[in-house]
């Protein structure tokens, strides 16, 4: 049985003393636990919301007509005539006007500032956006064609430098945990150095010793990623329910069940890396003595 | 430190190892109980060379030697039934079969009513008869025992050194390091090696050909 180990009888679970859940190993995991989850959630939300901007903007472009409204009607006529395009419309020079208010003031505003005309349009995917613009060109010299996943560009590749930051954190969170446990590992070996040399003296074997501080390190990890999980599941759903963290400020991203579920696998595997870890380190002591 | 030993221990015999303080006798009792391995020379064990044998090999030749330490090494956290009970259940024992056993050997040394007792509620002499219990309870091939006697009154000493002798009748090879002449004058049918500055005054050579059982254990 897999689990067997876990399934300690009574007897077996006096020979270290300290009953679990003692001491500071279950709160750092704890601790643990919540911070990997809070990035963890982070960076999902990164992602859906990388993934929601370059879905938005992927097949759409605008172009820009350097005459302003004179070659307006001609450009939108030539976009919409093009093959591959699914929508068009211009944008009201009022509202360029307001764009440019925010950059350059009320002078923005001004009839003396020539503002160029812009239409905006969707492509089917396999549509040829040069083509577009070459058709454009031809009634409206100068016009050029903007992609808008180029001008999105720098903010998606900051999303997702800021997913890959928040799994670098993930990641050194989870080494600082098994630190955490190698440390207590040590210590309990230390604390129970006697009771080791007494059970090696009977002819225990480094197995039978190694799972009673395995067994012991896994409650207290399990308990602490409970607790930690726990709070942090808490944390998130207040900060979704505020609309704050998954709605608005994300562009409507939000966390999806299959992120949730990866989100609910933090705490599982930071007992199963605890348990694994503190295997090791104790084995690893054992194999030191005689 | 030891040198120069050269014998062997018939199967199911008794033995006193006696000397003055540091001749080595806790050295060569931590030898025996496969404690601490030899910077040179060889060591048969149970008839299988043990010298150089991997440490994963030892448990198994552990449990069949029961070892009464001078300082008892008993758990302090765990009763006087648990401690007497650990080397019943490292050997694998079921629950059902540990109670009955500890509950005899406890009350054969005189404990019954300490069965709950943790060792530091005890007396020395009664952790001294808890350590014998423990040593003896898996009924072991070879019992080592480093003074065993030595903070019990002259009656327990007598009812100890009988719990050996039984024990040895039954085959197991008894090892007992001890100042107590008494106990070895005593104590019928058993040899006497005496250690000297770490080496054994074995004038006789009687070590080297052991009476009392067909094989070394």
């Amino acid at each position: 049985m897999i689990f067997g180990w876990m399934l300690a009888s009574p007897a077996e679970r006096r020979v270290l003393g300290a009953p679990p859940l003692r001491g500071p190993t279950p709160w750092v995991i704890a601790i643990m636990t919540f911070s990997m989850m809070l990035v963890a959630a982070a960076g999902l939300a990164l992602s859906n919301t990388a993934a929601t901007v370059t879905r938005g903007v992927e097949a759409r472009y605008s172009v820009q007509i350097p005459d302003g409204r004179r070659g307006f009607e001609p450009a939108l006529q030539a976009v919409r005539s093009s093959p591959g395009v699914t929508s068009a419309e211009g944008v009201p020079e009022a509202e360029m006007r307001r764009l440019l208010e925010r950059w350059l003031g009320p002078v923005g505003t001004s009839d003396d500032l020539p503002v160029p005309a812009m239409v905006t349009f969707n492509i089917r995917p396999g549509a040829d956006p040069g083509a577009i613009e070459r058709r454009v060109q031809a009634v409206s010299p100068g016009a050029r064609l903007i992609a808008h996943r180029e001008s999105l560009g720098p903010l998606v590749r900051s999303l997702k430098a800021l997913q890959w930051l928040a799994l670098t954190l993930v990641l050194l969170l989870g080494g600082a945990a098994a630190a955490a446990v190698v440390l207590a590992a040590r210590g309990a070996l230390d604390t129970h150095r006697f009771t080791i040399e007494v059970m090696h003296g009977i002819g225990a074997t480094d197995l039978q010793i190694t799972r009673l501080f395995e067994r012991k390190i896994a409650f207290d990890a399990l308990a602490g990623s409970l607790i930690g999980g726990t709070v942090a599941a808490l944390v998130l759903a207040l900060l979704a329910a505020s609309a704050s963290f998954a709605g608005e400020l994300t562009g409507g991203a939000s966390l999806s069940p299959a992120d949730l579920v990866l989100l609910a696998l933090v705490p599982v595997a930071l007992t199963v890396l605890s348990t694994w870890v503190a295997r090791t380190a104790v084995l690893a002591a054992l194999r030191q003595t005689l | 430190m030891l040198r120069d030993l050269d014998f062997r221990l018939a199967k199911g015999g008794f033995y006193f190892l006696t000397g003055p303080s540091g001749a080595g006798k806790t050295s060569l009792l931590k030898l025996l109980y496969l404690a601490q391995r030899p910077t040179r020379g060889r060591i048969r064990l149970f008839g299988e060379e043990l010298t150089d044998a991997e440490r994963e090999l030892l448990p198994p030749f552990r449990r069949r030697i029961g070892v009464v330490f001078q300082d008892f090494r008993l758990i302090r956290h765990l009763s006087a039934f648990d401690n007497v009970a650990l080397p019943l259940r490292v050997a694998g024992s079921r629950e059902e079969e540990v109670e009955g056993p500890v509950r005899e050997m406890l009350a054969w040394v005189g404990l019954a009513d300490r069965a709950s007792a943790r060792p530091p509620t005890l007396s020395g002499g009664e952790q001294q008869r808890v350590a014998i219990a423990r040593a003896v309870i898996s009924r072991p091939e070879l019992l080592v025992a480093d003074e065993p006697t030595g903070n019990v009154d002259a009656d327990m000493a007598k009812r100890l050194i009988h719990l050996f002798t039984a024990l040895n009748q039954l085959g197991t090879t008894v090892v007992v390091a001890t100042h107590d002449v008494g106990l070895i004058s005593a104590t019928a049918g058993a040899q006497m090696i005496r250690l000297e500055s770490g080496s054994i005054v074995d004038r006789t050579g009687a070590l080297r050909n052991p009476p009392a059982g067909p094989g070394a254990p």
